[in-house]
């Protein structure tokens, strides 16, 4: 078939439905009845992306995603440095996903923070065999000795633990008993559970409900509160995304009382019942614990979006619309002041970058996310999907995508590639796992979960790194030494 | 030297595999064979008849102790007992914790790697009640147990043990070359015992290789923890696991793949054999005094 000649919407629908068709071609029948479910378009005026998704992988293809374990450890809970989590289990966890999220934060680590350390139990056959409860017991007792001033644990649970029974419920209220009160948080987060770590992720919520916020009923946090608290959930500071968030919010005048979970702390933690308002960011991963505070302590929270100059402006007025006249004002002074900024990022970039196409695959947040930032750069997103997004993820992507972009949910490897293959984007947005499959296609690549170890890109400040780095990618001079193996 | 015999005794928990494992086991060692008894029952009581000691440090707990299975060499673990069999208890946690199945598969792994094998003739498998998990069916996999001895009795549910047990053999069976050496059935005194044991034997395609008769003189050999073949070499009991002995060892290669039945065919058995009575499906669920039976105080 031609390629990259699609033109009209009527064309790009018909392209992209031939293409769905023509890489479930190659799966068996029952493979191409499970994968055709996940692999689509949308179309203008339809309630979601007419995908199904959050259902488990196909056995034999290369999915993209990750386990529980990396949902809870990995994303929620790892961030919260001032806490000591441990890989409860045998080694290969914790040491592979070892401050790989690049949650930048502000400490001194190994006194006070513990966000690029290691902590592992490291079972043997024996700890196997016999339970590693007490193993647990000591490391939490050695914990306390060697790095007393850590404010709390974790115990993240790998595979095995679930699978012998450890009760580490129990370890862990005893622990926090002999420790006067101390927060010892048991998580149960078993790689084997749930479809991708987007259970993780509820697991980990979960677990703040019921092993945080349950633990102080009926003595809440103590601080001056004020009428313009506000907590930042759903950012991980992924290269100091929070960072250039928050800003922002301060200086709309709110009071910024704790980030979930990037540079965050257990004592942000437990003050954020008494928020005024939860600002929402990554909607897939702390969802629930948002939904929980809204019931429990009656604190609303709203979803926001600040990549690009666009989303920001937009997201400003949301959140000030939660509050008075002058945090109203405020905010569009806010936009105003930076309006400048934009301008200069856009008049620099935007013509070197107008029309180009891109695809994505991220995780449960950026496929729709980071849309705006790229079309206010003058780019066109032709495909995007979720590893691990929900249908109400999908149903967020409508407000984002254009008529007939094609949706992939838990795209597999093949699948990814052959997609990118034949529409030939500009820019691939995605996972390391991802990049060198496709830069030795010849399409220039940008890492979209770690920012290819750049960043910020959330805020003003971010969007203008954000539009250097894309510019960087598709316009490097090295694209034009390579030839991709389609062109003749 | 003939080749190495592995087989294993299952059986339902209480039956008497390990005493009649052991027993016989004596008696093969009585006709000159060199034996190596493996225990895999966290309970570690497979050993005590030949070693006349409660339980014998199992492998776990003295890996545990050093570190880790690597650190234990096969003197360490290997103990020699009666008529010079040697013995290893596999051993595990304590009721309640851990995985004691990951415990028989490091046991045997660690036997295996270290040449426990060499110079035996026969190794033998006595693993606890059922094949519960992954772990407990270990001695059954390839190149592991070729015959399989389920002793059971006249009792429904040593019966539905081993049928249970021959769907673990038959999982194994075409993947592996594990068969189902027979079964060896220890007289409870039950109704038609014989003739129950017997029966299912034909029905799982397998026989009823012997009948041990029930003696008083088993148990009191027990309580000096010896097998009878030591303790009254004379006695008549002793006879029995000999005889049962040497049809084991003329047993090689007999073995069959077993057919295990569903529940429903078991009873139907037992009812056949009058043991128990046909209820019709109405009553099914229904209290005594529903029934009009005599309520019982």
């Amino acid at each position: 078939m031609s390629v990259a000649v699609a033109e009209t919407v009527a064309e790009i629908k018909a392209r992209n439905k031939e293409l769905v068709q023509e890489v479930l071609k190659v799966y068996p029948e029952k493979t191409a009845k499970r994968r055709a479910k996940h692999l689509g378009l949308f179309e203008d005026g339809k309630p979601d992306c007419g995908v199904k998704s959050n259902i488990k992988s196909v056995p034999g293809v290369m999915t993209i995603r990750g386990c529980a374990y990396a949902g809870s450890k990995g994303v929620v809970w790892g961030p919260i440095k001032d806490m000591i989590h441990i890989s409860h289990g045998p080694v290969g966890c914790g040491q592979y996903s070892w401050a790989s999220r690049r949650n930048y934060y502000i400490g001194t680590t190994g006194v006070d923070t513990f966000g690029t350390m290691q902590f592992t139990s490291d079972f043997q056959e024996k700890d196997i065999v016999f339970g590693g409860d007490k193993k647990l017991a000591k490391i939490i007792d050695e914990i306390e000795v060697l790095f007393p001033l850590n404010k709390g644990i974790s115990v993240q649970s790998e595979c095995p633990i679930g699978l012998i029974g450890d009760d580490i419920e129990a370890v862990s209220k005893a622990k926090t008993k002999e420790y006067a009160g101390k927060t010892i948080v048991p998580v149960r987060c078993e790689g084997f559970r749930g479809v991708s770590q987007s259970l993780g992720h509820h697991i980990a919520n979960d677990a703040i409900r019921d092993w945080v916020f349950d633990k102080m009923d009926g003595k809440p946090a103590r601080f001056e509160s004020t009428p313009y608290d506000v907590a930042i959930i759903g950012d991980y500071n992924i290269g100091g995304d929070a960072w250039s968030s928050r800003i922002l919010l301060e200086e709309m005048g709110l009071r910024v009382v704790a980030q979930w979970s990037g540079d965050g702390t257990i004592a942000e933690l437990e003050a954020t019942p008494r928020a005024k308002l939860n600002v929402l960011h990554c909607y897939r991963s702390m969802n629930y614990i948002s939904r929980h505070m809204e019931e429990k302590y009656g604190t609303p929270w709203v979803e926001y979006n600040f990549f690009g100059p666009s989303k920001i402006a937009e997201s400003l007025r949301k959140i000030a619309s939660h509050f008075d006249e002058t945090i109203k004002e405020n905010a569009e002074k806010v936009i105003a002041k930076y309006q400048a900024l934009c301008d200069a990022v856009i008049a620099k970039y935007r013509p070197r970058l107008e029309g180009k196409t891109v695809m994505l695959y991220v995780g449960g947040l950026r496929p729709r996310h980071v849309i705006g930032a790229y079309e206010d750069l003058g780019m066109e997103i032709v495909g995007t999907g979720y590893e691990f997004g929900h249908n109400d993820d999908y149903q967020r992507t409508t407000h984002y995508v254009k008529d007939g972009t094609l949706i992939y949910d838990d795209v597999t490897g093949y699948e990814f590639e052959k997609f990118v293959e034949k529409v030939q984007p500009d820019l691939v947005g995605s996972g390391i796992k991802e990049k060198y499959v496709f830069q030795k296609m010849g399409v220039p690549f940008r890492q979209m979960h770690s920012w290819d170890y750049s960043g910020p890109y959330h805020g003003y400040d971010g969007f203008a790194i954000f539009a250097r780095d894309m510019d960087m990618a598709i316009n490097s001079p090295v694209w034009k030494m390579t030839k991709a193996p389609w062109a003749a | 030297m003939a080749a190495l015999r592995q087989i294993a005794f299952y059986g339902k928990g209480g039956i008497g595999k390990s005493t009649t494992s052991q027993n016989t086991l004596a008696a093969l060692a009585e006709m000159g064979h060199k034996i190596l008894i493996v225990g895999c029952d966290p309970k570690a009581d497979s050993t005590r008849l030949i070693l006349h000691q409660k339980a014998q440090d199992t492998i776990l707990s003295l890996a545990a102790e050093a570190g880790s299975v690597e650190d234990l060499e096969l003197e360490d673990v290997m103990k020699v007992g009666y008529n010079d069999i040697r013995c290893v208890e596999s051993g595990g946690p304590e009721p309640g914790v851990g995985c004691a199945g990951r415990g028989v598969i490091t046991s045997i792994n660690f036997l295996e790697e270290n040449g426990a094998y060499e110079g035996v003739d026969y190794v033998s498998y006595d693993v606890l009640g059922d094949v519960v998990c992954g772990g407990f069916a270990m001695p059954i996999r390839e190149n592991k147990a070729q015959e399989i001895y389920i002793v059971m009795s006249g009792e429904m549910m040593a019966m539905y043990a081993a049928n249970n047990i021959s769907k673990g053999i038959l999982k194994y069976a075409n993947s592996g070359g594990v068969r189902l050496g027979g079964l060896v059935c220890n007289e409870r005194q039950t109704d038609k015992e014989y003739e129950l044991a017997d029966a299912l034997a034909k029905k799982l395609g397998s026989k009823l290789i012997y009948f041990v008769p029930r003696d008083n003189i088993v148990q009191h050999a027990e309580l000096r923890r010896m097998t009878v073949i030591e303790f009254a070499p004379e006695s008549k009991q002793a006879e029995h696991y000999r005889t049962l002995a040497t049809k084991i060892h003329a047993n090689v290669g007999n073995g069959t793949i077993p057919t295990p039945i569903t529940m429903d065919e078991l009873e139907d058995m037992l009812m056949e054999h009058g043991i128990m009575k046909a209820v019709d499906e109405s009553e099914i669920g229904k209290k005594a005094a529903e029934l009009g039976l005599t309520a019982v105080a």
